[in-house]
C-alpha cells in the first residue's frame, strides 16, 4: 500500500500556483489535469469561478504575501512554486520567499517589468516577463512576414 | 545625508519633517498626485510622484547618490522590491524596509533586507510601559521555561551599593550582566551594584516573582 502511493506522489508533483486570473487558472487546470497536485492561492474568492470542473486541487483565499497563508499551502512540501499575480512586486516576494525561507526547489515568476526582470536575475529567481515575450514574438513575425512578402514578390 | 523614502500619509510627512529639520537631503516618492502636491507645499523637499518599486523613478529620484532609503508604503511587497532594487541596482548603501505584517519583518531580514515592524514596537512599547517601568522581559528561552529580565536599579532598591556574594537570592537565580555606563559586564561575587546599572537576571518562572522583588524592593 505505501510502495503504490511513493510511485503516485514521484509521478505528480506537488504545485503551488499564486493568483488565479485567466494566466494562473489555465495552468491550474492544465496541470491538474496532467495529474498533478495543485493548489492555487488567491486573495478574491471569485477567480476560483475560472476553474473547471474537473480540477481536483485545493483552492486557498488569501494573501500569499502573508506567510500564514503559505503556511497553510503547505509550501515545505511543494516541489514547484508558480507566481502568476498581475503585480509585479507580489511575484518577486512570493518567489524569494518559497525559494528561500520554504526550499522550494523551482520557482517561477511572472513579472511585466523587464527592468525588474533583469535585477531578480541575480538573486536566482526564474522569471517570465510576457512583454519580453510577446515583444519578440511580434518582431519575429514581423521579420518573417516580411521576408515572406518580399518571397512572394520576386 | 541624502535619503529617498517611498510612501505616504502622515508617518512620511513627519518623518520628512523631522529629516529636513536636521538638515538632510530629503527625496519623496510617492504615487497619490495630489498628496504629492499638498507634501511638495508643505516640505523642504523634492517630491516625485510615482512608483517606487519602478527603476525609472528610483533613478529619477537620484538612488544613485542616496545614502538611505526608506520604503514605508502599505504593501510589503512594494517595501521590499523597492530597498532590493535601491540596493542591487543602484547600490544605496542603507536601504529599509517597513513590515507591515509583523511575520514579513524576519522575512525580510532572512532575504537580505533590513526592516522594522511597527505593530511590533508598539506593541512592546505598550507592553512595557503597561508593566513595572524599571523592568523589561526581553526573552523567554527554553520555550518559556526560563526569563531573561532586565531591570534599571533605582534609589529604592535594597540591594544598590552591596557585593553579590551578600546579596541573598532565591534559588535557581543568576544575575548573568551588569550593564554601567553602557558598559557591560558579567560580575562575579566581589563586584558591587550599584544606583543606575542595568541588571540582566535570568530566573525560573517559580521564583522569577521573589527575584523581582529582591532587587526592586517593592511589596515588602
Amino acid at each position: 500500500m505505501k510502495a503504490i502511493q511513493e510511485t503516485k506522489v514521484k509521478n505528480s508533483r506537488y504545485i503551488v500556483i499564486v493568483g488565479c486570473g485567466r494566466l494562473g487558472s489555465h495552468l491550474a487546470n492544465q496541470l491538474s489535469r496532467d495529474g498533478n497536485s495543485v493548489v492555487v492561492i488567491d486573495r478574491d474568492e471569485a477567480t476560483f469561478n475560472d476553474l473547471s470542473s474537473d480540477f481536483s486541487g485545493f483552492r486557498i483565499e488569501g494573501d500569499a504575501t502573508q506567510r500564514a497563508v503559505l503556511q497553510e499551502a503547505k509550501l515545505k512540501k511543494a516541489d514547484i512554486l508558480i507566481a502568476t499575480t498581475h503585480e509585479d512586486n507580489v511575484n518577486l516576494m512570493v518567489a524569494q520567499v518559497a525559494l528561500k525561507i520554504f526550499g522550494v526547489p523551482h520557482v517561477l515568476a511572472r513579472v511585466f517589468d523587464p527592468k525588474r526582470e533583469e535585477v531578480y536575475a541575480q538573486l536566482g529567481v526564474d522569471t517570465i516577463c510576457p512583454t519580453s515575450v510577446a515583444a519578440d514574438m511580434f518582431l519575429q513575425a514581423v521579420v518573417t512576414g516580411c521576408a515572406e512578402r518580399e518571397g512572394a514578390q520576386s | 545625508m541624502k535619503v529617498l523614502i517611498v510612501g505616504g500619509g502622515r508617518t512620511l510627512y513627519f518623518l520628512c519633517r523631522n529629516f529636513t529639520a536636521k538638515g538632510y537631503e530629503v527625496v519623496i516618492i510617492d504615487r497619490d498626485q495630489a498628496e504629492c502636491i499638498q507634501l511638495a507645499r508643505q516640505l523642504f523637499a523634492t517630491v516625485i510622484c510615482g512608483d517606487g518599486s519602478d527603476a525609472g523613478i528610483l533613478q529619477e529620484a537620484g538612488a544613485m547618490g542616496a545614502d538611505a532609503v526608506l520604503a514605508i508604503t502599505a504593501n510589503d511587497q512594494d517595501n521590499l522590491v523597492i530597498c532590493q532594487l535601491a540596493s542591487l541596482k543602484f547600490g544605496v548603501p542603507r536601504a529599509v524596509a517597513l513590515a507591515n505584517d509583523p511575520d514579513n519583518a524576519e522575512v525580510f531580514e532572512k532575504l537580505g533586507v533590513s526592516s522594522f515592524s511597527t505593530t511590533r514596537i508598539v506593541g512592546s512599547l505598550i507592553e512595557q510601559r503597561a508593566s513595572l517601568e524599571q523592568i523589561t522581559n526581553l526573552l523567554p528561552v527554553g520555550q518559556g521555561k526560563v526569563n531573561v529580565t532586565e531591570i534599571v536599579l533605582d534609589a529604592g532598591s535594597p540591594v544598590t551599593g552591596k557585593l553579590l556574594k551578600d546579596i541573598a537570592l532565591p534559588e535557581n537565580a543568576l544575575v548573568a550582566v551588569v550593564i554601567r555606563d553602557d558598559q557591560p559586564m558579567v560580575p562575579r561575587g566581589g563586584n558591587d551594584l550599584q544606583v543606575g546599572d542595568r541588571v540582566v537576571l535570568i530566573t525560573l518562572p517559580e521564583n522569577h516573582g521573589p527575584v523581582l522583588k529582591a532587587f526592586t524592593g517593592e511589596g515588602k
